[in-house]
């Protein structure tokens, strides 16, 4: 039997896609926002706080990153309401991915935190200077430099992650792939689409990192 | 009828781990077949090769592995092979892993010193060999921490075949919250069972990556 592709009936629901677009666009930068400022918190309390917060921050990371994204989505939108802690589906979605991303963000950080040679902030402090004052104008910048390249493909992996919270009907990208796919029959052809239009985004995010990058180190 | 969920089940969700363990192991081999070519290619002395290679590491990293799945699972019927989810999936996570494989080693085979290289050819070893018997030994080393913490990548990456109806242990954990209504004990017990996989990996290959710099 020959099959003959054809994509004229998903590009006529290109408005549904559209909107899926939209809505992972808005997840992913909601994430990446709110993982990197876990990132930096906890980061900064597993460099520099006290020996339980160590320890505390060192379970989260650990727990996170040993356990699957779909899993930590399910326990938060289906296990959490017998809790008596009902949330919908985007901010549970919201959740999940703020504290996925936080843990790996966290040990990005702390790796550049660590990457900044001890003899530096050494120097800056027997030159007189605050700790708010070393980390400002010693240690900010080249950690920053140091982590970007890694929190840059870590976003990039973020982004198609993302995914999966269409398994809790939050109407992402591909969650808009499955209702045109119910509409039209034509699997194949919408996942195909689906997928040129992750790769657009993901080459999107990894141009926009790359000029950022430049930007803010290179060019000086 | 609700049933309660008790010992039994956690004993059905520690069943269903062996799914998990057992896609892993065939995403491995599978990962392990394309990436292997795939990091050789990124390195060989001939341009079209290392540029196919790399646009074949950009899309399928570049894509979720969600879209993978779903590609396979109705695609593959379009070219003639009739699909079942274990095959669908073997097929996307070979897919996927092969990309990010290729990467970590084409990584270990560029990090040894090009002099290894000049050495071999010194000695008047062809590209084949020199490949076979100075670099990858020597990469072999460099490449375990990486490919230890991918396996950990892939173990929780299986729970995604779920999706497509495979059944292993998120879908033997939907089943089991469908049936006893008690979804936050059952997905508690199942990412317990995920990080008692994945964990000693993780530890495992943190520890021998502190060796290998400390053997440097």
């Amino acid at each position: 039997m020959k099959y003959g592709l054809q994509f004229r009936d998903v590009f006529a629901a290109w408005e549904s896609i559209l909107d899926g677009v939209w809505v992972t666009l808005l997840l992913s930068a909601i994430a990446m926002i709110g993982g990197l400022v876990i990132g930096i918190a906890c980061a900064a309390a597993r460099v520099y706080g006290p020996t339980w917060l160590r320890r505390l921050v060192g379970v989260y990371v650990e727990v996170i990153r040993n356990t699957p994204l779909l899993v930590q989505l399910f326990l938060i939108f289906f296990g959490l309401p017998s809790l008596g802690l009902r949330l919908d589906g985007l901010t549970a979605a919201i959740v999940a991915l703020v504290v996925n991303l936080g843990a790996y963000s966290t040990e990005i950080v702390r790796a550049g935190l660590e990457a900044v040679p001890k003899a530096q902030v050494e120097a800056g402090y027997s030159l007189g200077l605050s700790g708010l004052q070393v980390f400002r104008y010693i240690v900010m910048f080249p950690a920053l430099k140091a982590m970007f390249p890694a929190l840059a493909s870590q976003f990039v992996l973020l982004m198609l992650a993302t995914s999966v919270v269409s398994q809790i009907s939050v109407q992402d990208l591909f969650h808009a792939a499955s209702i045109v796919q119910s509409r039209t029959f034509r699997d194949f052809e919408v996942y195909t689409v689906i997928g040129v239009l992750y790769l657009g985004l993901a080459f999107a995010f990894r141009g926009l990192f790359a000029g950022l990058y430049y930007w803010a180190f290179v060019r000086r | 009828m609700i049933r309660e969920f008790g010992l039994i089940d956690v004993m059905y969700l520690i069943a269903a781990a062996r799914w998990t363990l057992a896609l892993t192991a065939t995403a491995f081999i599978g990962s392990a077949l394309i990436g292997i070519v795939i990091a050789i290619a990124r390195i060989l002395p001939f341009a079209p090769a290392r540029w196919l290679s790399a646009t074949y590491i950009h899309i399928v990293q570049g894509t979720p592995l969600l879209v993978w799945l779903f590609v396979m699972f109705f695609g593959l019927p379009l070219a003639g092979i009739s699909v079942n989810p274990w095959l669908a999936a073997a097929v996307a996570f070979s897919v996927y892993g092969s990309a990010f494989l290729g990467e970590i080693w084409r990584g270990a085979l560029v990090s040894i010193a090009k002099t290894q290289w000049e050495a071999g050819a010194s000695l008047g070893l062809s590209l084949w060999e020199q490949l076979r018997h100075v670099i990858v030994p020597q990469s072999i080393r460099v490449a375990i921490p990486p490919t230890v913490g991918f396996l950990v990548q892939l173990i929780k990456n299986t729970s995604l075949a779920a999706v497509i109806g495979f059944v292993e242990l998120t879908r033997e954990g939907q089943l089991t919250a469908a049936g006893t209504y008690k979804p936050f004990a059952v997905y508690i017990t199942v990412a317990a069972i995920y990080f008692a996989m994945c964990f000693p990996l993780s530890q495992w290959s943190r520890s021998i990556e502190r060796r290998l710099d400390v053997a440097r």
